[in-house]
């Protein structure tokens, strides 16, 4: 029952969005997304630790019996999360800067684990990697996004401090959309991230309908 | 999935892939402890550049150390700063409780006469995009300090402006600026304790 990869990336992406269909990963979603910047970060984080947890079940999933599968998830995500802070904060230590303070936050993220549950302990190795690697950016994708509108909104920059994530090149990313004094403060707020997450979903939806798409509910457990 | 499997199967899977991670992470741990170290050194020396400018001191500070006990009984290292032998800075590093994540790092570094010469956060777990303004890395707010002493402004302004002091909070955070700012005036207040400490000859 291998779906096709095409399939995979489409439904990571799109179709069976972390965010926008499954509404998973909402703690990192509402907290992380007051600027475009902050959201790629936690996204791309976020990203890495489910493709390589992804990987491990896949491998491991011939061993792990149903009764101890989940403590033995959590258990790798959680050592996945520790690897990514110790080698970044060794060896990235610029990025780890900026990034550090969002890498402990995707343990309390549910999105990896369902997709462990859902994708990576049924499928083999590779398609597992794959899943893991676009639901990831499809998570980026939504908190990019959300990240923008929030900012643009709120405080009327776009990728503001984007050079501090991304290097001293992406500084060209940085914008000021808005004069600083126009923005409304309660979409940097948590209340923000709510209603912002909330009109996307709503957005999602209705472009599927225009689509002539049937609406796909909120399924953890499709592949 | 199906069959009924004796209880200390499971016991066993599940211990082997907690040794297992754990070994996996011990490594990891020996293997990065030294360049972590490395790291945090040269966010020190960095951090101590910023807090002391170049041009007053001949020695290195991060040598020219000393151990003071503050109140609440924990020792703080300071650094200090001389030229010709004289003493012309030091530099401390501190925590200002009351944070929104816990105690913000900072680190001060104070002329012998009192007066800030600069103040750097040096690590804080403060909400991204509102708290984390005080880092001197996005905005120039922690620059405002320099200069600033305990009766620079008076001791009852040492405050945000929302308590009726004269620094600014952020919008929508005040928590953290209002630790910040009850940080450096107590570590201002620390120095005018042990002043007398800090200048002893080695």
């Amino acid at each position: 029952m291998a779906a096709s990869y095409g399939r995979i990336i489409k439904d990571g992406l799109w179709e069976n969005n972390g965010v926008l269909c499954m509404l998973l990963g909402m703690c990192p979603t509402m907290a992380m997304t007051g600027t475009a910047t902050n959201g790629l970060g936690m996204g791309l984080a976020t990203a890495v630790v489910m493709a390589a947890s992804n990987l491990m079940v896949a491998m491991f999933r011939k061993y792990v019996t149903h009764e101890v599968r989940i403590p033995v998830y959590i258990l790798i995500v959680a050592a996945n999360v520790t690897f990514v802070d110790l080698v970044m904060n060794a060896w990235m230590h610029e990025l780890y800067k900026v990034l550090g303070l969002f890498i402990p936050l995707i343990v309390s993220n549910c999105l990896p684990l369902a997709r462990l549950e859902a994708f990576a302990a049924k499928e083999p190795v590779l398609p597992s990697l794959v899943d893991g690697a676009f639901m990831g950016l499809g998570f980026t994708l939504s908190l990019t996004v959300i990240g923008a509108v929030r900012e643009i909104i709120g405080q009327g920059t776009l990728f503001a401090d984007a050079a501090l994530l991304l290097g001293p090149s992406f500084t060209f990313l940085e914008s000021r959309i808005m004069p600083a004094d126009m923005g409304i403060l309660v979409l940097i707020l948590p209340p923000g991230g709510f209603l912002i997450a909330g009109l996307m979903v709503v957005a999602k939806r209705m472009i599927d309908l225009a689509s002539g798409k049937e609406i796909k509910m909120a399924g953890a457990h499709s592949v | 999935m199906s069959t009924i499997r004796p209880t200390w199967v499971h016991a066993a899977i599940l211990g082997t892939f907690c040794a297992g991670f754990g070994v996996l992470l011990a490594s990891t741990d020996i293997v990065t402890k030294d360049p972590i170290k490395a790291r945090a050194l040269e966010d020190k020396m960095n951090s101590l550049g910023q807090v002391i400018p170049p041009g007053i001191h001949d020695n290195n500070p991060v040598i020219d150390a000393v151990t003071v006990k503050a109140e609440d009984g924990k020792d703080v290292v300071v650094y200090r700063a001389t030229k010709g032998g004289e003493f012309t800075g030091f530099a401390y590093e501190l925590d200002a409780n009351g944070g929104y994540g816990g105690p913000v790092k900072l680190m001060l570094g104070v002329d012998p006469a009192g007066k800030l010469l600069g103040v750097r956060v040096i690590s804080h777990k403060e909400t991204p995009g509102l708290g984390d303004k005080i880092d001197a890395a996005k905005t120039d707010w922690i620059t405002r300090f320099t200069g600033l002493s305990l009766g620079n402004p008076p001791v009852e302004k040492w405050k945000v402006r929302k308590d009726g002091g004269q620094f600014d909070q952020f919008s929508g955070a005040t928590i953290t600026p209002r630790a910040v700012v009850g940080g450096i005036r107590h570590g201002l207040e620390f120095f005018a304790a042990n002043k007398a400490r800090m200048m002893e000859k080695k």
